[in-house]
């Protein structure tokens, strides 16, 4: 029995250390450990209320505007306002700037690596003019000896599947992808002044008032990126697939799905967003079941917290203390999130098979039709694992910037009919409690506020990378990503690049996850520094 | 003039061959000089310069206690963009983020940079003292610092986490954070520090930075807080595109209004851009497409040392900001609501320290 330990995990946001065991060549047990604390909830008690929708950006470079949304989500629900129909579209347009961004920036930077040989693309024998380009360059890169990002790489693994042409057309997109997930965000800046950290969404809706440039300059910029996802980043994916089917049942883990639903509808119900709210329980496509917040628990068993008893986050109680890594105890700063005492994966696989299994149209016809082209028709159950999480955020890219285009067409017609709104005023009560539940780019995020004495009497959130990365529960139950190793199949294990694929497939975001921390009692006080 | 056109021509056809686009190249030699506040003819010194280097100058970019936001801005850059700076520029050898390596192969990657040295050591996010707060390859964050600023020629800290601290440095700093410079005072190495102070770091500030360094082989000017003087030696509220509107005591009174839509002065919506140094206005963000206060949200101080405690209660207006009126003519006060006098709104600035948005202001704040 061999045990790897991966610390750090890279291409991901943030700290993580993965340990797995290795009986037979394959994987037998795994331990996910998030390796920093920040303890946002503590800095968050006892500020202005509003001040919680800008520092909780701060929680995550990557998906801020997500937790910005959520944050001014949870203060519109406890002052008991909506955003006016343009304020709510503005939201949606900045949110979905940051999928887009977010999505290429996966695939291209972060999890490409997994399955494109860089050194191998030197072998390619190019006809096109850029390609060749693109070539020479990597050739003269290569022969400088300074390797920088690409040093390292488990170059030349066996599970390196694609042909040189393919490698290098991959290369070439990567670099491409680069400035595609910079005007992605160059999208959000001019709704939100800047990305990462946008300005715009504070609670009642949007500051920013859109002027006719601005819906012109976005209009043509959000079709250049859709005519980019459409022509190169998904015939990618369609085109690296098949040499990776084999994949497709590896990390398939517990296959609970849970998606809180995301891109509000005019309705303002979570059922109508164009991701709706539901979750999936043991692969059981068909039934979509409610997904509620008072369902949600939070289990600190295995997590460096003081006190074991599961709680749900309105109520939840922690203090931090730091013990030794010990796999049999505690080994991680990640608590273990449960909905109805099960572990959930969140991402764009979720919200899609939810998308997919509530009968939205738009999701369910681009599944249909990948599963059709990739030879699978008809059973998306093909998607459960690397490969779909792979597929799922492609889709949802494409979804995303097809629907982002026609809000902006919306904010043009509610102009015309005199529909300009944006932001409606608010007093803060003294006394509120409020929830926000939302989606970022990596999965399920939920916001939980208290306001007392027009303060933050208490604040908790459960991220995305919680609900994926977390620990055993109190019962032994592995978390997602832990389960998802279970039973995959390493090569050689002084290179797992195939323990690498199953991790990154869930766009683990650690910055994300490792402040998780519930300040109910007073025993904070005693971290406050003297 | 001929020889500058012959220098220039040289070294554009150095960076054809790198595949760097002629016109992106000038562009980004252009905005450089213009950042550092050069004239024209250093754009083809700015090319020699980074073109002179037998090797690319190594970079070392250590993630702490941050939530990665600098790197996003990183990667973000336009002129240059993310690869001619990641892969053409620099070496960047080492960033969690974005390098191939993991685990056992990252580590080897930085043992292998120690060992060359002089490279360029960028730091983002804050430092955590408290014991298990914060471990890499089961290494303290603290020790990692002290490793690897060793052998560094130079140390950049970016972004407001790794300048004095940051958000998660806010009181009461569960655990324990600290800015680069004071890390390093107490692990006992001394070394300048350039702290390039906002959240997130504006990547054409750093670009700036590392091309200076490369150029004149220095380090630039910097203030009491180790800030490069060229980006922080003005206020906000110096360069504001809404500044005329503040001068004529045009203010917004309500997110989304009409004197929004005009671009009136957002001061009493709490906008700290009185007291926060920084270049945003000029600089921008994201390819100069906007920044905070042309879309609309009031600054929050963000590039200023003490941020976020010392400007907590984001909308809360600031006190003991010396406001126009007085000053203005009647014709310019004629575009404000039509009735207020000058004195009035001076009095009414000052007075009405809530604009009845929140009244919980009155506490506050944190401050």
């Amino acid at each position: 029995m061999a045990r790897i330990t991966i610390d750090p995990v890279t291409r991901i946001e943030g700290h993580l250390k993965i340990d797995v065991e290795i009986e037979g060549g394959k994987v037998k047990d795994a331990w996910t450990s998030g390796t920093l604390f920040r303890g946002f909830e503590i800095i968050l008690k006892g500020r202005d209320p509003r001040d919680a929708w800008h520092l909780t950006q701060r929680i995550c470079g990557v998906c801020p505007t997500s937790h910005g949304h959520t944050s001014s989500m949870s203060m519109d629900d406890a002052f008991k306002i909506k955003p006016p129909d343009n304020g709510r579209i503005i939201r949606n347009i900045v949110e979905g700037c940051q999928f887009v961004h977010s999505h290429i920036l996966w695939f291209y930077h972060l999890a490409a690596l997994d399955y494109v040989d860089v050194v191998a693309a030197l072998k390619a024998q190019p006809k096109e003019a850029s390609l060749k380009k693109v070539q020479a360059k990597l050739k003269s890169f290569v022969e400088s000896g300074q390797l920088g990002p690409f040093a390292n790489g488990y170059w030349g693994h066996p599970a390196y599947k694609l042909p040189p042409d393919l490698n290098l057309l991959a290369v070439a997109h990567y670099l491409e992808a680069l400035d595609m997930q910079a005007k992605a965000a160059q999208l959000s800046a001019l709704f939100g002044g800047r990305m990462p950290m946008t300005m715009t969404s504070p609670p009642g809706g949007s500051t920013h008032v859109p002027t006719v440039d601005d819906i012109a300059n976005y209009l043509f910029r959000i079709k250049e990126l859709q005519n980019w996802i459409d022509t190169v980043y998904v015939p990618d994916v369609l085109a690296i697939a098949p040499y990776y089917l084999d994949y497709a049942g590896v990390g398939k883990g517990h296959a609970n799905f849970l998606s809180w639903g995301v891109f509000e509808d005019a309705s303002f119900d979570p059922k109508k967003r164009l991701l709706p709210r539901g979750a999936i329980f043991a692969e059981d496509f068909p039934k979509v079941h409610d997904a509620k917040p008072e369902d949600v628990t939070e289990h600190t068993s295995h997590s460096w917290y003081k006190g074991t008893q599961p709680l749900n986050p309105s109520i939840g109680e922690t203090d931090p203390e730091y013990t030794e890594y010990d796999p049999n105890k505690k080994y991680t700063w990640a608590k273990a999130p449960r909905l109805k005492n099960k572990p959930m994966e969140a991402g764009a696989l979720a919200r899609m098979l939810v998308a997919y299994a509530s009968g939205q149209p738009t999701a369910k016809k681009l599944i249909d039709n990948t599963l059709a082209a990739i030879g699978h028709a008809g059973k998306p159950q093909v998607l459960l694992g690397v490969v779909g999480r792979i597929a799922a955020r492609a889709l949802e890219c494409k979804m995303v910037a097809d629907s982002m285009y026609q809000w902006g067409l919306d904010i043009v017609e509610n102009i015309k009919k005199g529909k300009a709104e944006v932001y409606t005023p608010y007093e803060i009560p003294d006394k509120a409690k409020g929830i926000g539940l939302w989606e970022a780019p990596r999965g399920a995020l939920g916001h939980w506020l208290d306001v007392e004495g027009k303060k933050i009497k208490n604040y908790q959130c459960v991220v995305p990378t919680t609900w994926n990365v977390c620990p055993r529960d109190d019962k032994g139950v592995r978390g997602p990503i832990e389960e998802a190793l279970v039973g995959t199949a390493v090569v050689n294990p002084e290179k797992p690049l195939e323990v690498l694929r199953v991790v990154h497939s869930f766009d683990p975001c650690l910055a994300c996850t490792v402040h998780v921390i519930h300040p109910e009692s007073n025993r904070i006080m005693q971290f406050k520094v003297s | 003039m001929g020889d500058r056109e012959e220098i220039s021509k040289q070294f554009l056809g150095t960076f054809e061959f790198q595949g760097i686009k002629r016109r992106d190249f000038l562009k980004f030699c252009g905005a450089t000089a213009a950042l550092l506040g050069l004239s024209e003819s250093f754009i083809p010194k700015i090319a020699a310069a980074i073109e002179k280097a037998s090797k690319r100058p190594p970079v070392v970019w250590l993630n702490f206690a941050s939530d990665s936001g600098c790197t996003e801005a990183l990667i973000k850059a336009t002129y240059p963009n993310a690869a001619d700076l990641v892969l053409d520029i620099l070496s960047v050898d080492y960033n969690e983020t974005i390098m191939a390596a993991a685990g056992k192969q990252a580590e080897e990657i930085l043992q292998n940079s120690k060992k060359a040295g002089d490279y360029i050591l960028i730091v983002e996010g804050g430092v955590p003292t408290k014991k298990g707060h914060g471990m890499i390859a089961g290494k303290e964050m603290l020790d990692i610092l002290k490793e690897f600023s060793g052998p560094a020629v130079a140390i950049l800290a970016v972004g407001s986490c790794a300048t004095f601290g940051g958000v998660p440095a806010a009181k009461p700093n569960p655990s324990q954070i600290i800015g680069v410079t004071e890390a390093l005072k107490k692990v006992g190495v001394k070394k300048a520090v350039v702290n390039l102070d906002l959240c997130p770091v504006n990547v054409e500030y750093l670009v700036a930075v590392v091309v200076n360094y490369l150029l004149l082989g220095k380090l630039p000017e910097l203030d009491s807080f180790g800030r490069p003087k060229m980006f922080y030696g003005q206020t906000i509220h110096e360069n504001c595109e809404r500044r005329a509107n503040f001068d004529a005591g045009r203010f917004v009174e309500t997110f989304g209004s009409n004197e929004e839509a005009l671009g009136y002065c957002l001061y009493k919506m709490g906008c700290k851009g009185p007291m926060t140094y920084s270049a945003c206005p000029k600089v921008m963000y994201n390819d100069r497409i906007s920044w905070c206060v042309k879309s609309g949200g009031p600054c929050i101080g963000c590039a200023e040392h003490g941020w976020p405690d010392k400007f907590a209660g984001f909308y809360e207006r600031l006190p003991d900001v010396k406001l126009p009126g007085i000053q203005a003519t009647a014709d310019k006060i004629g575009a404000v609501a039509g009735v207020a006098t000058a004195v009035g709104i001076a009095a009414h600035a000052i007075a009405t320290k809530s604009s009845g948005r929140g009244k919980g202001e009155k506490e506050g704040g944190n401050k």
